[in-house]
């Protein structure tokens, strides 16, 4: 797997490797956020390789969410740098354009839109933004709801749909923007327990299909099986980055040990 | 002896029809009407009250009304109790429906309507399809057509020029509603949007636009811009006066529907914006694929709501002497030939159920189409 010296410490001279930009899919690079005076992320620094699957774990109100809306710029952020697939994100439209043409995400709600049925939601934005013409576009959703293992679904409503069916649909939504990176925000946390699992398979699909892939999520089975890295955040900072399995069995952090003792009782 | 034993269910229930619901008339009128002592009382007692109101309604419009004649002798002088005066209605129609639009020109008028009718009902039938350039053609192209038809001014192909101020009756109402309302909706929206905006200059200017025209009354805006107006323009910007009650009865219009609009927007949650941005759809693309689509859905009752009002509003624009359906119908009440006791009541009664046959079909459309976009859930 692409391993990497864990950036805890944000070293400077991590920096300048800009040989291997193309290998960088996300930078992160001292990002400082506030919500009026409420300091909300501090000093995060993070450097996600093509292909790494990246799970981020952490207590409620730690700033995880915030982080991957940071990575389209859902979210502004105040002080440091992002840069996506060698785009920097800065107040050039023109360059967040560009970055979330290529950056899918999938949200704890679904956010689909309501008044189209599945196959509209899925073509909206290959037509109108990539300018797909509407046969090559529907093609394309079929193939991805097929993906997702859902195409006999294309010409419901997303409301006539199940939670997890809708999530998936999201998801290949997103995936029909042939994005190189996904972000996924807590896909699973609005879903009923029996739709969890439907939802987590179409992930380690795409994660086996080699899709950089950046998680917010509490399923540790799914972290286990898929992440290349874990990223635990608290208060707003990075705690600790490495590898699911010295994770888990050899977490060095104190908080780690504390947030891992009350998730996996 | 064994204690409580866990239960396990053997068999799955099948699912069963519903019980049989009673039904019928009787059922219906016992429930409805007569489910108690006191709604029983209520029912009999508004029933009575319809009934009284009713009965001399009818009586006056048809059972005692006289239908023929050509002058006011015909309603005059008989016996028995006063009923309409129709002949008087129709004897003044023509001035209803053109006003003094020159007799032989009034071809043109009726053209009008016929263009405006074959393009609107395709429009509101769902089943036609070319919807986009049916309704290009109705919203944008009619209009331009209207204008030429009706104001004309090219005596080489046999239309020459009407003077506005020649127009009325239900001519000027229509021209006024139709303008009023295709000008108010996306003037509407963009107010809105507006108002809504992150640019704090756009959102300021769209403040003040919205809360001027709310803050004045209709009537005001009607004088300002009919007797005001021409003080401060410059000698040459002559604008024809229908056409500035025209602007503004559309700006008075946008105003409010920018309100209406704005309730719409409020109502959609925070993802649905960032859905569409996440996929890269920027501002318009997602208000206009996204948001608009669902918060006008949303507001269809406020739109009409205040498309009717506007309709109705039209009648005040006899004060600056643009004489619309009711103006007209207040000039004919003057005329020496046609006073009868029953004039004054059969004219209003007349264009009360013109406004009304109007309004109501706004309304009931609307709810038909609120209905057929009602997404399944």
């Amino acid at each position: 797997m692409n391993e990497k010296p864990s950036s805890k410490a944000a070293p400077a001279g991590a920096r300048d490797i800009r040989t291997t930009r193309n290998e960088v899919a996300v930078d992160i690079d001292t990002v400082n956020k506030w919500y009026g005076q409420f300091h909300v992320l501090r000093d995060v620094s993070l450097k996600i390789m093509r292909g790494e699957r990246i799970v981020i774990c952490g207590p409620s109100g730690s700033g995880k969410s915030t982080l991957i809306r940071c990575i389209n710029r859902i979210e502004n952020w105040q002080q440091g740098r992002i840069i996506v697939d060698g785009t920097e994100l800065t107040d050039n439209l023109k360059a967040i354009d560009e970055v979330r043409r290529e950056v899918g995400m999938v949200f704890q709600h679904f956010n689909l839109f309501p008044h189209l049925t599945v196959l509209q939601n899925c073509t909206l934005a290959p037509i109108w933004v990539r300018h797909s013409p509407k046969r090559d576009a529907e093609a394309l959703a079929r193939h991805y709801l097929e993906r997702v293992r859902i195409p006999e679904q294309a010409d419901k409503y997303p409301g006539q749909l199940s939670g997890g069916q809708q999530q998936r649909v999201a998801i290949a939504r997103a995936l029909c923007m042939e994005p190189k990176i996904m972000l996924f925000d807590e896909p699973t946390s609005a879903l009923d327990p029996e739709m969890v699992k439907e939802v987590l398979d179409t992930m380690v699909s795409l994660a086996n299909d080699g899709m950089t892939m950046l998680v917010v999520s509490h399923e540790m089975g799914f972290a286990r099986q898929v992440a290349s890295r874990m990223v635990l955040m608290d208060a707003g900072q990075i705690v600790e980055v490495s590898e699911p399995a010295s994770f888990f069995s050899a977490p060095q952090h104190e908080r780690t040990k504390l947030f891992l003792s009350q998730i996996l009782r | 002896m064994t204690g409580p034993k866990a239960f396990v269910r053997q068999e799955l229930i099948s699912a069963l029809p519903p019980p049989l619901m009673a039904s019928g008339v009787v059922l219906w009128l016992r429930q409805r009407l007569f489910s108690g002592v006191f709604n029983s009382v209520l029912t009999v007692v508004s029933v009575a009250l319809l009934a009284a109101l009713l009965w001399p309604t009818v009586r006056f419009l048809l059972i005692d009304a006289v239908w023929s004649g050509s002058s006011r002798e015909a309603c005059v002088g008989q016996a028995g109790p006063v009923g309409a005066c129709w002949p008087f209605i129709t004897a003044k129609l023509t001035q209803f429906a053109y006003g003094i639009y020159p007799e032989t020109e009034q071809w043109r008028v009726d053209l009008t309507y016929l263009i405006g009718v074959v393009l609107l009902v395709p429009l509101l039938v769902p089943r036609i399809p070319y919807k986009i350039a049916n309704a290009f053609l109705f919203f944008a192209a009619y209009p331009v057509l209207a204008y030429l038809l009706l104001v004309g001014g090219y005596e080489n192909i046999g239309l020459p020029h009407v003077e506005t101020r020649l127009w009325g009756g239900l001519l000027v109402t229509l021209v006024i509603s139709f303008m009023g309302i295709i000008g108010s909706l996306p003037l509407g929206i963009l107010l809105a949007l507006g108002r809504r905006s992150d640019l704090p200059i756009v959102r300021m200017l769209s403040v003040i636009f919205i809360e001027f025209w709310r803050g004045v009354p209709l009537i005001t805006v009607l004088f300002f811009a009919t007797y005001m107006l021409p003080f401060f323009l410059p000698e040459s910007w002559k604008i024809d006066p229908l056409a500035r009650v025209l602007i503004g009865v559309t700006l008075f219009a946008g105003a409010y529907m920018a309100e209406v609009v704005r309730g719409g927007l409020a109502a959609i949650p925070r993802g649905q914006f960032e859905g569409s941005t996440a996929l890269g759809l920027g501002y318009w693309r997602t208000m206009i694929f996204v948001i608009l689509p669902q918060a006008l859905k949303h507001v269809i009752p406020g739109i009409v709501n205040s498309f009717i009002a506007l309709f109705k509003d039209t009648t005040l624009v006899l004060i600056v002497s643009i004489f619309d359906l009711l103006g007209q119908l207040r000039a004919g009440f003057a005329d020496q030939n046609w006073i009868t006791p029953a004039t004054l009541f059969t004219g209003f009664a007349f264009a009360g159920i013109i406004y009304f046959a109007i309004s109501f079909a706004m309304s009931r459309y609307a709810l038909y189409t609120e209905q057929r976009l009602a997404v399944p859930r």
